[in-house]
């Protein structure tokens, strides 16, 4: 079943055209990686999947219903974003940032109960972060953060995990953790996840298709096998590069 | 989480108390605590009848006409400078912002500069003209900001932090223009905006209360939507809060409630910056408690401050506005430097 499509996506800044006639569609529990060049449009298509940015033409559907049309809060619950880094001015802990992912969740005057609780905490773990909990956001280090607005959007118990490039800050352990971590919630919880990358390796490995933007169109969608080819890389990137076992090399 | 705001609340709520009492008592005549105290019992019907009259009626008026509705104004305007700080600071991402940043002081000024200085009549059948002319101009320049900063249905936050700023600019030369031009008054302008409680809008408190109250209120409904917005603008929507539905709310809300305080007592500085810091310190970031305690801590500070401006030289005064700058600016620094 199709839970996420968008359909004639256009968008602009200005004169600009950021994105044209995009159409996409995510089936459920599907793993789709975004590549492409810087200004391909990779960032904008994700913020209109989760309601973050409106199309200038176009609709994108939550399982058959306008996206826009939809409750706010109703959309925070089914489709969770996490942002390329930010910075924090207010000295928020890491458990109150995490907690923030049970908004859509907790009725206006209303505290957080036990089980907002409990989630938050178990999504602290998942994201291996549990042990800095009552850290300050504005005394970790761009890695860590990334894992705490990961966490967030795990509490928001989504259907569909958004990510926005959640390695770009990271060692390659902490790279391989996170995308892992995805892979499982992919794979155990059927949740649908949507992510940019700017790692073709990475999203090779992990995705299941990979959708190639160029210049705010679709160059070409499938697998990795059939996205990352020579030809398809030169043409798209301007480079030429070596293919060994399927993995990119300059 | 909850039962450490209990905690905060509960405190503030007894300093507050406290605050109100000693501010009460203390001035340029000083009120016994227990003659006052028998004196405001005795306002009381049920209980009016138990206590024999041993005080002098000027005492008695001194309370009721002067002292108590003082230390209320002070209590509403600390608290009302206070939540607009707190949510202009959490709104603009901005540690150090301040509610007259977007130019509402300035239009409120020009507003009372205008009445002031003119040979209009201070009074319109028995009610002050001054507090309206300057509620006026608060609101003129809150829309000319608003209407600056928005755009495409969007409010964008740096205009608005611009757009105030030119704005006041403009306005404060403007009242320079009409200061050079004038030729009496000039005194009672420099008071005013250098905020002062002494004045002539205790009549106005019945109705001004209610409404600042209210307003309180409704900003504190959107306390954890503010949270989230002060961690990131743009992501806010992700995690389903209306974000330019609840800027615009708060932006015309917190200007209304800063507005209300400055029509009454003049620019009374430094409260709107500092004091939402102070609470920030002691309480954390989070607004559902920091708004509330912003409020306690506001009422509590000015009322403390207005008390010591009023008896340090009695039986003359320092403006309330000049006592703020003055007990502030150090004790913030002292604060920052602790901290670090």
């Amino acid at each position: 079943m199709k839970i996420l499509e968008a359909k004639n996506i256009t968008f602009g800044y200005g004169e600009k055209q950021v994105l044209n006639n995009i159409n996409l569609s995510v089936e459920e529990a599907d793993f789709i990686g975004i590549i492409g060049p810087n200004g391909s449009g990779k960032t904008t298509l994700l913020k209109m999947l989760c309601r973050g940015l409106k199309p200038g033409a176009g609709n994108v559907f939550f399982k058959g219903q306008d996206i826009f049309k939809l409750d706010t809060g109703f959309v925070a619950k089914n489709i969770a974003m996490v942002p390329q880094d930010e910075t924090i001015i207010f000295p928020f802990t890491v458990f109150e940032i995490v907690m923030m992912g049970r908004s859509p969740y907790i009725k206006r005057f209303s505290w957080e109960g036990k089980e907002d609780v409990d989630i938050v905490n178990s999504a602290m773990k998942l994201a291996d972060i549990s042990r800095f909990k009552d850290r300050n956001i504005d005394e970790l280090s761009s890695g860590e953060r990334q894992r705490v607005f990961i966490a967030r959007a795990l509490a928001q118990m989504p259907k569909v995990l958004l990510l926005d490039e959640p390695t770009s800050h990271l060692d390659i352990n902490h790279q391989y953790d996170i995308l892992e971590l995805v892979k499982k919630l992919n794979e155990n919880v059927k949740i649908t996840v949507i992510m940019i990358s700017h790692d073709i390796n990475l999203a090779s490995k992990y995705c299941k298709k990979l959708v190639l933007l160029k210049k705010g169109r679709i160059y070409t969608e499938g697998t990795a096998k059939k996205v990352v080819t020579r030809k398809i890389i030169k043409d798209v990137y301007g480079v030429n590069v070596n293919l060994i076992k399927g993995n990119v090399l300059l | 989480m909850k039962n450490r705001f209990k905690t905060y609340i509960l405190l503030g709520i007894i300093l507050l108390i406290s605050s109100v009492f000693l501010g009460i008592f203390i001035g340029g005549v000083f009120i016994e605590p227990g003659a006052a105290i028998k004196i405001m019992l005795s306002k009381i019907p049920a209980v009016s009848g138990y206590i024999p009259v041993t005080w002098d009626e000027t005492i008695s008026d001194i309370l009721f006409k002067v002292r108590i509705p003082r230390v209320l104004l002070a209590l509403l305007v600390g608290a009302s400078l206070s939540v607009s700080g707190a949510v202009f600071q959490g709104l603009l991402k901005n540690p150090l912002a301040d509610p007259y940043l977007l130019g509402v002081s300035s239009g409120a000024a020009l507003g009372a500069a205008i009445i002031i200085l003119s040979s209009l009549p201070f009074f319109f059948f028995g009610v002050p003209v001054v507090p309206f002319a300057a509620f006026a101009g608060a609101l003129l320049s809150m829309f000319l900001v608003y209407g600056l900063a928005r755009n495409k249905g969007k409010i964008s936050l740096h205009t608005l932090l611009l757009s105030g700023v030119i704005i006041n600019f403009s306005f404060s030369a403007l009242i320079m223009l009409i200061i050079t031009v004038s030729n009496k008054g000039l005194a009672e302008v420099v008071v005013w905006m250098m905020g002062t409680l002494n004045n002539t809008n205790y009549d106005l408190l019945p109705y001004i209360t209610p409404v600042a109250l209210l307003l309180m209120f409704v900003i504190y409904m959107f306390s954890n939507d503010l949270n989230i917005i002060a961690v990131g603008e743009e992501t806010a929507v992700f995690l389903g809060v209306k974000t330019e539905k609840v800027k615009k709310m708060l932006f015309v809300l917190t200007s209304m409630l800063t507005a209300l305080a400055v029509s009454v007592s003049g620019l009374i500085g430094f409260v709107g910056l500092i004091i939402p810091h102070i609470a920030r310190m002691i309480v954390g970031p989070d607004h559902r408690i920091l708004i509330p305690v912003s409020a306690l801590l506001g009422g509590i500070f000015l009322i403390l401050s207005d008390t010591l401006c009023r008896s340090v030289i009695a039986p003359s005064e320092i403006p309330t506005g000049v006592v703020t700058a003055i007990l502030g600016g150090p004790l913030f620094l002292y604060l920052l430097k602790r901290k670090k």
